[in-house]
């Protein structure tokens, strides 16, 4: 199988499914407000394209925003942590509470605590919080994979802590910080959707809202219109920190050479 | 040089006890013993990144010679190239410059890699990370080099042109060696002097010198050589503790 085929494939799956989801809506006389055909969904793509560009484009800012300070705030915590193992002790477990807390659960208090009238700050601090794990926690686990014997020499050249981090810990973490990311921006996008929808109708700009309002209106096609660029959306973001992660790594990474196989 | 007085060394066992031994500036040391016999505590007692349980550690000449360390693996920064593996003892002391670099490159020529500085560890051989790992332990100045078994995973071939590249930078720059092997014909081809371990915990049972004059090859076929391998084998069949 070479690459145009693992390519085209999906793609060419992709029509069929495409083709016989329109054969049946239209066979069974399928209602618009249950489920539109994908020419209705595209019709409606075409038709309201200004208004889903520009919430796709409130959606990918938020999630950028957040993804990028998640990223600081758990490369910041991890590299504290492998400075002290006391710090690492006592906070490492509580920074699993953001694991395990769903962000659902404390989005009223995130938007109390914010204020109603500060909508998108609430929706890109409970983004963080979803993001901010899988960075700290692949970070972390870099930190303590560091190669023991690479640790002594830099032990026996008598390098500071600095260079220690900087020229031993984060490179040799650098694949785990990538593969952390790589989870963490798709999470950023989840955040963000979950969080616009716990802030409700009219506080924010996003395709939520665009989801909510045509729900509520029963207008599916417009609906699913959203729901595929917010797929789209998605890919891309994963398509993005997934060539970023090719280009650190491709001189001298198995992953990144795996990739290119 | 360096001289180990009354060592112990507890981790959850004792793994040396009452080691007492004086290298000599410019010699060349193997220590044999069988595996977990504490041979490489010792290079770790001797580069003092370990402390012993009981005893001193001392560098008898210099306060702090410099150190170069070559571990079993080659133990290379996947992410850098060959030349800034090389530089990087340089690089920690912030001297690096010009000059260091064109010194890291005279020995990445010196141990045969000419030609390999901008390649990356991935893209060398066993054999030729070695010889990276090796240069960049001598690059800054060595005076003291402790070789972890560094030729264990090597094949014959490239084992044996390792060791004599070594023997003649060695022989060129006289500095101190603490080299551990499992093999008892790699210490014997290599060493001025030999000790042996018991097992756990490590006790000195032997000690042996090597004064042959003539060529190594000469030495490698001679009847001495052979005397020398069967009775150090002899020691480490009794030293190890069933």
């Amino acid at each position: 199988m070479n690459k145009l085929t693992n390519f085209i494939s999906p793609l060419i799956a992709l029509v069929i499914i495409f083709i016989i989801w329109e054969f049946l809506v239209n066979i069974l006389s399928v209602p618009l407000y249950i489920l539109p055909s994908p020419s209705d969904i595209f019709l409606s793509l075409i038709n309201n394209l200004n208004e889903l560009l520009l919430a796709t484009l409130n959606t990918l800012k938020i999630t950028l925003v957040a993804f990028i300070i998640a990223t600081i705030l758990a490369i910041s915590l991890a590299v504290t942590f492998s400075l002290s193992k006391i710090l690492e002790i006592s906070l490492y477990p509580i920074t699993v509470i953001f694991q395990v807390t769903p962000v659902v659960a404390v989005a009223p208090l995130i938007l109390i605590w914010v204020g109603l009238d500060n909508a998108e700050t609430a929706i890109i601090i409970l983004s963080v919080i979803v993001a901010f794990f899988p960075v700290l926690a692949n970070t972390n686990l870099g930190f303590h994979s560091v190669d023991k014997n690479l640790k002594e020499m830099f032990i026996i050249n008598k390098a500071s802590k600095w260079q220690v981090l900087t020229k031993l810990n984060l490179p040799f973490a650098t694949p785990y910080i990538l593969t952390g990311m790589k989870t963490s921006i798709g999470l950023a996008l989840i955040g963000a959707v979950v969080a616009e929808f716990v802030a409700g109708t009219g506080t924010s700009t996003g395709l939520s809202w665009i989801i909510i309002e045509s729900g509520n209106r029963l207008d599916i096609a417009k609906l699913f219109s959203a729901l595929v660029l917010l797929v789209l959306l998605g890919v891309f973001l994963f398509l993005l920190m997934s060539s970023i992660e090719y280009n650190i790594l491709k001189r001298w990474h198995q992953s990144a050479k795996d990739t290119e196989g | 040089m360096l001289r180990f007085s009354n060592i112990h060394m507890k981790f959850d066992k004792e793994i040396l006890s009452n080691i007492n031994l004086e290298v000599k500036k410019g010699e060349f040391l193997s220590i044999l013993g069988p595996s977990g016999s504490g041979k490489s505590t010792l290079l770790r007692l001797a580069s003092k990144i370990l402390d012993p349980s009981k005893g001193t550690v001392e560098y008898k000449d210099q306060r702090e010679p410099l150190i170069g360390f070559v571990f079993q693996e080659p133990t290379l920064m996947p992410w850098r190239d060959v030349l800034s593996n090389v530089v990087l003892p340089i690089e920690i002391k912030n001297k690096k410059n010009q000059l260091t670099k064109d010194y890291a490159l005279e020995w990445i020529e010196r141990v045969g890699l000419k030609g390999k500085e901008n390649s990356y560890p991935d893209e060398l051989s066993g054999g030729q990370k070695m010889r990276v790992s090796i240069a960049r332990s001598l690059v800054q100045g060595c005076d003291l080099l402790l070789l972890d078994e560094p030729f264990s995973a090597l094949d014959e071939v490239t084992r044996r042109r390792l060791e004599d590249d070594l023997l003649q930078i060695w022989e060129k720059e006289k500095f101190t060696v603490l080299f551990v092997t499992h093999s008892v014909s790699e210490a014997i081809y290599l060493s001025q002097r030999i000790i042996v371990l018991s097992s756990g915990p490590a006790e000195i049972i032997h000690e042996g010198h090597i004064n042959y004059q003539g060529s190594k090859k000469d030495f490698l076929e001679s009847r001495e050589f052979q005397e020398i391998n069967n009775n150090i084998y002899e020691k480490l069949e009794k030293g190890i503790r069933e």
